[in-house]
């Protein structure tokens, strides 16, 4: 073997002086990263919580999210190359209007998804793993719709504000864009922990995930309640999309959910599936996690940290970090 | 827990696999022997209905074995043990390097005949396969799905960053002799190949499913707790079950690699294990002739409407939810025939079907999701 080996040196390289020097750096960068993460990590976390379903085709629910944002920026008369000039109140404005924008088809093919793909199941009392293979099904459906709309390329990136640095931390520049992920991730989360916690509707979410059946009893509507957790997943991914835009405005890709989406989902396994503060947790330890094994073993080993600490992590806490599910979570 | 009640046969109208299962051993193989006869052939005979337009049809035959392969494979875990694994391709990416490592003039390792790498690569996975077991199979359900995918990933990511496995530039020549003579001329042979290592791996598991191993798999798969209070050696089986779906994957992977001639990281991605997946389940998981049906559509039905290959994915993946809407057990569903006397017995007793666990992930539950 040893001429194997000689061939390259070692197959792994570290470079802690490179993670030192790049520490705050990643802390910020993957602060930010990790907010995208644990907003779509929701999605996949409520509808697990409710239906006990991995809800694959969540990604491309993001991805739809994604290509919606393009379509806005670019029907708001902005084209990729420049970046214009514009007051705050604009940047918000406009913003806002895509963050509407891509919400809504967002939200609106999670609802469709539901309808089309997982309600006829239901209704047949089809086996778990069934669900799993539709879900595979929808997933490759969308993507391929897309690809034959928007083709197989990315779409120009399109920005609306260019990343300035408003301060430093340590020595790392926080740019606008950071500071924006960051407090929207934050924000989203608080709203979605409300509507979960002290809503009604939210009420009803959680007790279809403690128990279906009683749920019922009770008078809760459960295919409401479900249509509903689909909805809010959908819109989280789509706010997520719109963050996600800012941050890599070149994202709009036909199969550019894939990576994310099996990055969200796995933060949201890594805080504990099913709860809503694990999701957030889990979005920022991998977010952190990723950028660190960035630094240390260099760019191209970024994605397998990710699934190395998964899998540390479930060995030593099956259930993920926080561990509790949606349905058993404190009022 | 839920039950469901499996839906008696009726007296007039028994299912194809009665019929075969009452049918004497000399019918059966004047049943099997022209049909294995005639699967050989096909790629001679060339029917005009069957035979894809757009790739040759004896590379197109392969593909399809190659996935029965993969299939009969990943039932043994899935279909059998009922643990699912997102990650297959991961084993068999394994097993295609390292057919590729010992025959390809590319690698400096010590050049290996091309059979030889056929039993290696079914070693090195089965060790592969222990390895990713023994620390993840304690975790159960969706959490195991989701890291079995993580290792898939892993594997593939590997390949795509180590230097010694050459990344996009890959391994040419793979499955050549020293001297750089391919090992088959033509995909006919391959085929061939490929057909006889399925027979025999199908008598192979099936002879483990009627053991005390398949016993214990059935019950792992209906009911993990109750199986470990039965004093199932629970873990054991898994892992079991593991290794020998590992195998026969490095094993498929490895015929890839030769009939190929040439291994990079492009093939072994987290589309590929999702369709080793779905052929299992829009099959029947747990059938073997089921998974096999199931791999010919995956397989096959993109070869043959290549005009339609802009939309192949799109229609593959509705076809996927519509079949899984409609036939949701898949195309031939999973019941045991070691279970069969235990029906039996049900009928003369209760009048009715039998009770399957609502908790197996297999089985049909009311709730759709709920667990």
């Amino acid at each position: 073997m040893t001429p194997f080996l000689a061939q390259t040196g070692s197959w792994i390289s570290f470079d802690v002086h490179g993670l030192a020097q790049q520490f705050w750096n990643n802390t910020v960068d993957g602060l930010a990263l990790g907010g995208i993460y644990a907003l779509v990590a929701l999605g996949y976390t409520l509808v697990y919580g409710v239906l006990k379903l991995i809800n694959f085709a969540h990604s491309e629910v993001f991805v739809v999210g994604a290509f919606a944002t393009w379509l806005t920026f670019y029907a708001l008369g902005f084209r990729s190359g420049t970046t214009p000039v514009l007051s705050v109140a604009e940047i918000i404005l406009f913003l806002a209007v895509a963050c509407l924008a891509a919400m809504a088809a967002s939200g609106g093919t999670a609802v469709l998804l539901e309808r089309v793909a997982y309600r006829p199941l239901r209704k047949r009392n089809a086996p778990r793993l069934v669900f799993l293979i539709t879900a595979i099904g929808a997933s490759f459906a969308i993507q391929q719709g897309l690809r034959l709309v928007f083709g197989l390329n990315q779409q120009p990136q399109i920005r609306l504000l260019q990343p300035e640095t408003l301060f430093r931390v340590f020595g790392a520049s926080v740019t606008n864009i950071h500071v924006i992920l960051f407090v929207a991730a934050i924000l989203l989360w608080f709203v979605a922990d409300y509507f979960v916690n002290r809503t009604r509707l939210g009420r009803g979410i959680r007790a279809v995930a403690q128990d279906p059946d009683t749920a019922t009893l009770m008078g809760v509507n459960k295919e409401r309640v479900i249509v509903i957790t689909f909805l809010v997943g959908g819109l989280l991914a789509g706010a997520a999309a719109l963050f996600y835009m800012m941050r890599i405005p070149q994202g709009a890709i036909y199969n550019g959910g894939f990576l994310l989406g099996i990055k969200a989902f796995t933060a949201a396994v890594l805080g504990g599936i099913g709860n809503l503060r694990g999701a957030l947790l889990g979005g920022f330890v991998l977010g952190l996690v990723e950028n660190y094994g960035q630094s240390l073993f260099g760019g191209e080993w970024k994605d397998i940290v990710a699934f190395v600490v998964l899998i540390v992590v479930l060995m030593f806490r099956p259930t993920g970090i926080l561990g509790e599910s949606l349905g058993k979570a404190r009022v | 827990m839920t039950t469901q009640t499996v839906s008696a046969p009726r007296a007039g109208r028994r299912s194809i696999r009665e019929r075969w299962n009452n049918l004497s051993r000399p019918v059966q193989w004047a049943i099997l022997v022209p049909l294995v006869v005639l699967i050989y052939f096909l790629p001679v005979l060339n029917p005009p209905l069957i035979a894809t337009t757009g790739t040759d049809f004896p590379n197109a035959m392969f593909d399809v074995a190659r996935y029965a392969l993969v299939a009969i494979g990943l039932n043994v875990v899935v279909g059998q043990a009922g643990l699912l694994d997102l990650g297959y391709v991961g084993f068999f990416a394994v097993g295609a390097y390292v057919a590729a490592l010992f025959t390809s003039p590319n690698s400096s390792l010590h050049h290996l005949p091309y059979l030889w790498t056929l039993p290696l690569a079914m070693v090195i996975t089965m060790i592969f396969g222990i390895v990713l077991g023994t620390p993840t199979l304690r975790l159960r359900g969706d959490y195991l799905a989701i890291v079995t995918l993580g290792f898939g990933e892993i594997i593939r990511l590997v390949a795509d960053n180590v230097g010694p496995l050459r990344g996009q530039s890959g391994f040419q020549g793979v499955g050549t002799s020293a001297a750089g003579v391919p090992f088959f001329a033509n995909a006919t042979q391959w085929y061939w190949l490929t057909i006889t290592i399925i027979i025999a791996v199908l008598l192979l598991v099936g002879n483990l499913e009627r053991s005390r191993v398949g016993r214990a798999w059935v019950s792992i798969r209906e009911d993990e707790d109750v199986a470990e209070i039965m004093g199932v050696p629970v873990f054991k089986f898994k892992i079991w079950a593991f290794v020998i779906g590992a195998a026969i994957g490095g094993l498929s992977g490895a015929l890839y690699a030769g009939k190929l001639g040439f291994v990079n990281n492009q093939s072994f991605d987290v589309i590929t294990s999702m369709l080793f997946l779905a052929a299992v389940v829009l099959g029947g998981a747990g059938n073997k002739v089921g998974v096999l049906l199931g791999a010919i559509v995956v397989a096959y039905l993109p070869l043959r409407f290549v005009q339609l290959a802009d939309y192949n994915y799109l229609i593959f993946g509705i076809a996927l939810i519509i079949l899984m809407i409609f036939r949701p057990q898949g195309l031939l569903g999973a019941r045991q025939r070691l279970l069969a006397r235990g029906r039996q017995a049900y009928h003369r007793l209760l009048g009715r079907g039998e009770q399957i666990s609502g908790d197996s992930a297999l089985a049909a539950d009311t709730q759709g999701g709920r667990r």
